[in-house]
């Protein structure tokens, strides 16, 4: 019973970029940044082609919520081996107030509508550092989540996740159809080859708008301000221990 | 008299280094343009000056006591950016010693340029004051090739010239600066199918893969940085800045003019400084598969590289690792491979392809006493067993803590091989040392770590005596003295007797030739005269 799988993928400002901040304190600068897919993502999708791998899933669809230029999210979903692709389109100047619970919206919506079994996303995207997405979805739907999986394996009555939690790693048992979000460990995602990104120009991928899965968009979150943090203060060079323990009896952090 | 330059005061420290007695005043003149290896010294009245003794010579270095000294930081700083000049100790300490067991020299000052414009006019400063240049990357290198002999001023073009400028997809080229490396750049292309296939050892910049020739374990394949690099954006010493290709150009081939693209690369610093290359890159294999296969003898193993490469099969890559190696790394990454000589072997191609590469050469194992096949496929796995490989070098130190290592880069042609590594390993065990080997069998290039205590200097000659040997066995059979790693300070005598007398002469004249007052990285590859 071969598994129909949705991942989500999210187009992000590249890891490796240093970010800055605009001068308006509202976010972060995003115009001729590079972008690329969230790596969480990448794990996630790499997961999934790793199922189809096995035999044990027979389709992936790719959705990503995102600007025109997220196609090429897409795309590198599709040269990984993802089966078609899904482009919901949200107008650049709106990404700043599409907020997780937006996404989740248009998961859940989505995951009913092409009837899949498995939801795999990233944990948490790396731009806001939510880590919301597949929870909400998992409580839209009302399907058990599998989330920060560090290796996940077929069972007959549904999967086996192990998950990454503070204390080491917990396993647990879950009924199909299910949400799960991938952590770092899950697996190391392959690179797409330049014979994948030519077939996968060919795969199909269809646009839609938030409207047409009947969700508002309007933002639920306000963000007041970003701001950098704070520069670091030289430090200060003690002539010897009295003048060390002088220094912090003033500060405070000794009452002696 | 007739005297050119401007007469400097020199430190006592300087000057006693240099040859002189302590006690002697003496104001020492730094002449203009001089006959490399010319050096005179006469006395000379000069009006107004209390002097006893003046001297003519090459380079001294730019000192602390002296007015020449502040001159020289304020017109660098002038340049660059007060803030990107430094004489700070744990600055220049760094900038002087590489990851050889050769302790370096620290330069008098570092200067941290931000364009190939602030390159040149540094180079322009320094050719004024007649001080030493050292081109500095990323301080990776083992042959001690940064260290600053002569003193002088180091440039670090990595740090702030570490954009990559451009990325040909269709024509597999890359434009870098000085300050990105090889996981950099492979990173930024990692969702376009390219990748930058040759990986030294360390994280090494690609400009300082350039100046020494690098090379690593994808060379048997793809080539080292002689055979991916296209186009070099070079500062001479003077200032001037020369493109070896012509200026923006890239093709595949070309018969324009004089090779200077391959004059560069392996210069080692010692002509001019790289502040720009225009490399190779090539497609992500759409199948790899890496395997691990163990022999009873390293003769076994060699021959099995020699038949494969015979059989014609593209190997991407084909690694010895002897028996003690591999007990290194097995105490070291936790793994349990059987302490016997292994090769670790990937294969690159389509999925038709690689399937037929690994049954001809699981077939050649085999009648090579090999024993099972140990396969990884997924890019995780790989990793793993890559990276078992990759840190060979942290694994011998850990054999015998607080040692450091003699590490050993000959190259020979891959008939000699099998009786190259056996001479070795025959010397290794006599002088009582301990050698792992390892090695990228398929180009007949090895390396052997030849460890030593620190503290014992009769060790330390044991080993260097083991290294000079294996050389010149290498270069008797129709190798070289140094396969990838340069010749920095550490072969410089080998150098010699590899090329004979008039060979090294001709590029005495080249360099004398482009860098007449003998500013670049002095005291590497050769000797003045």
């Amino acid at each position: 019973m071969a598994l129909k799988v949705l991942v989500g993928c999210k187009r992000v400002i590249d890891y490796a970029v240093k970010i800055r901040i605009k001068p308006d304190k509202l976010g972060v600068v995003t115009e001729g940044v590079k972008h690329s897919m969230n790596p969480f993502d990448e794990i996630a999708v790499e997961e999934a082609v790793r199922l189809k791998e096995r035999k044990l899933a027979k389709e992936i669809i790719v959705v990503t919520c995102g600007p025109p230029q997220a196609a090429e999210t897409i795309r590198t979903a599709l040269a990984m081996g993802a089966d078609r692709g899904i482009h919901v389109e949200i107008p650049l100047d709106q990404m700043d107030t599409f907020q997780p619970i937006h996404v989740s919206k248009v998961l859940a919506k989505l995951a009913e509508q092409e009837k899949v079994d498995i939801v795999m996303l990233g944990k948490l995207a790396i731009d806001d550092d939510s880590n919301q997405t597949a929870q909400m979805t998992a409580s839209l739907l009302n399907w058990p989540q599998g989330v920060f999986a560090s290796k996940i394996d077929k069972t007959d009555a549904g999967l086996e996740i192990i998950r990454e939690v503070d204390g080491g790693l917990e396993t647990i048992r879950t009924t199909l159809p299910a949400v799960l979000s991938a952590d770092l460990r899950l697996n190391e995602p392959r690179y797409a080859t330049l014979p994948n990104i030519m077939k996968a120009k060919k795969k199909k991928v269809v646009k839609m708008k938030p409207a047409d899965l009947g969700v508002d968009m309007a933002p639920r979150i306000q963000v007041v301000s970003v701001e950098d943090p704070p520069v670091r203060e030289a430090g200060q060079t003690v002539s010897d221990v009295d003048d060390l323990v002088a220094k912090l009896k003033d500060k405070g952090f000794s009452s002696a | 008299a007739v005297m050119r330059g401007v007469p400097q005061l020199l430190s006592r420290a300087r000057l006693v280094r240099a040859g002189f007695s302590a006690s002697e005043p003496v104001l020492a003149v730094q002449a203009g343009i001089l006959q490399p290896d010319k050096f005179t010294q006469t006395f000379v009245q000069i009006r107004g000056l209390k002097s006893s003794k003046v001297i003519y010579q090459a380079p001294l270095t730019a000192v602390d006591i002296a007015d020449s000294g502040k001159q020289l930081k304020q017109e660098l700083e002038a340049i660059v950016g007060p803030g990107n000049v430094s004489s700070g100790e744990s600055v220049v300490l760094q900038h002087g010693q590489d990851e050889g067991p050769h302790p370096g020299k620290s330069p008098d000052i570092v200067v941290f340029p931000s364009s190939t414009g602030e390159v040149s006019e540094v180079c322009k400063i320094c050719t004024r004051h007649n001080v030493p240049i050292i081109p500095y990357g990323t301080g990776t290198g083992l042959e001690g090739g940064i260290s600053a002999v002569e003193g002088g001023v180091c440039v670090n073009v990595s740090k702030n010239m570490n954009k990559i400028l451009q990325i040909h997809q269709e024509d597999f080229s890359a434009v870098v600066q000085p300050g990105i490396s090889r996981e950099m750049l492979n990173q930024e292309m990692r969702a376009d199918g390219l990748w930058f296939p040759v990986d030294p050892g360390a994280d090494a910049s690609v400009c300082g893969m350039c100046a020494t020739g690098a090379s690593g374990t994808n060379a048997v394949r793809y080539g080292t940085m002689k055979e991916n690099c296209l186009n070099l954006e070079v500062v001479l010493a003077d200032g001037r800045i020369i493109h070896t290709a012509g200026i923006g150009s890239r093709p595949k081939k070309s018969s324009a003019g004089y090779n200077l693209t391959s004059l560069f690369l392996g210069s080692e610093g010692t002509l001019g400084i790289i502040t720009s290359a225009t490399i190779c890159l090539h497609a992500i294999p759409e199948s790899v598969a890496a395997a691990v296969v163990g022999f009873p003898t390293v003769q076994n193993a060699v021959d099995t590289v020699v038949m494969t490469l015979q059989c014609s099969v593209p190997m991407a890559r084909m690694e010895l690792l002897d028996e003690v190696q591999m007990k290194a790394c097995n105490e070291y990454s936790g793994l349990s491979y059987p302490e016997t000589p292994h090769l670790f072997l990937e294969f690159h191609g389509s999925e038709s392809e690689v399937e037929s590469q690994t049954e001809t050469v699981r077939d050649i194992a085999a009648d090579n006493e090999g024993g099972e096949f140990q396969w990884a496929v997924q890019q995780e796995d790989r990793t793993k067993l890559w990276t078992a490989r990759h840190r060979a070098y942290y694994a011998d130190i850990a054999l015998r803590p607080g040692c450091r290592s003699l590490t050993t880069d000959v190259c020979v042609p891959v008939s000699a091989l099998p009786d190259l590594v056996t001479a070795t390993k025959a010397d290794i065990a006599e002088n009582g040392l301990i050698g792992p080997m390892v090695g990228h069998v398929g180009d007949g290039n090895f390396h052997t770590m030849l460890l030593f205590d620190p503290a014992d200097p009769e060790e330390f000659r044991k080993c260097k005596e083991v290294a000079n040997k294996m050389a010149r066995s290498a270069i008797a059979l129709g190798g070289t003295c140094t396969g990838e790693h340069g010749v920095g300070q550490g072969k410089m005598a080998l150098l010699e007797e590899q090329f004979g007398k008039d060979g090294i002469d001709v590029m005495r004249q080249i360099k004398g030739a482009l860098d007449p007052q003998q500013l670049m990285n002095p005291g590497k590859v050769f000797s003045r005269n």
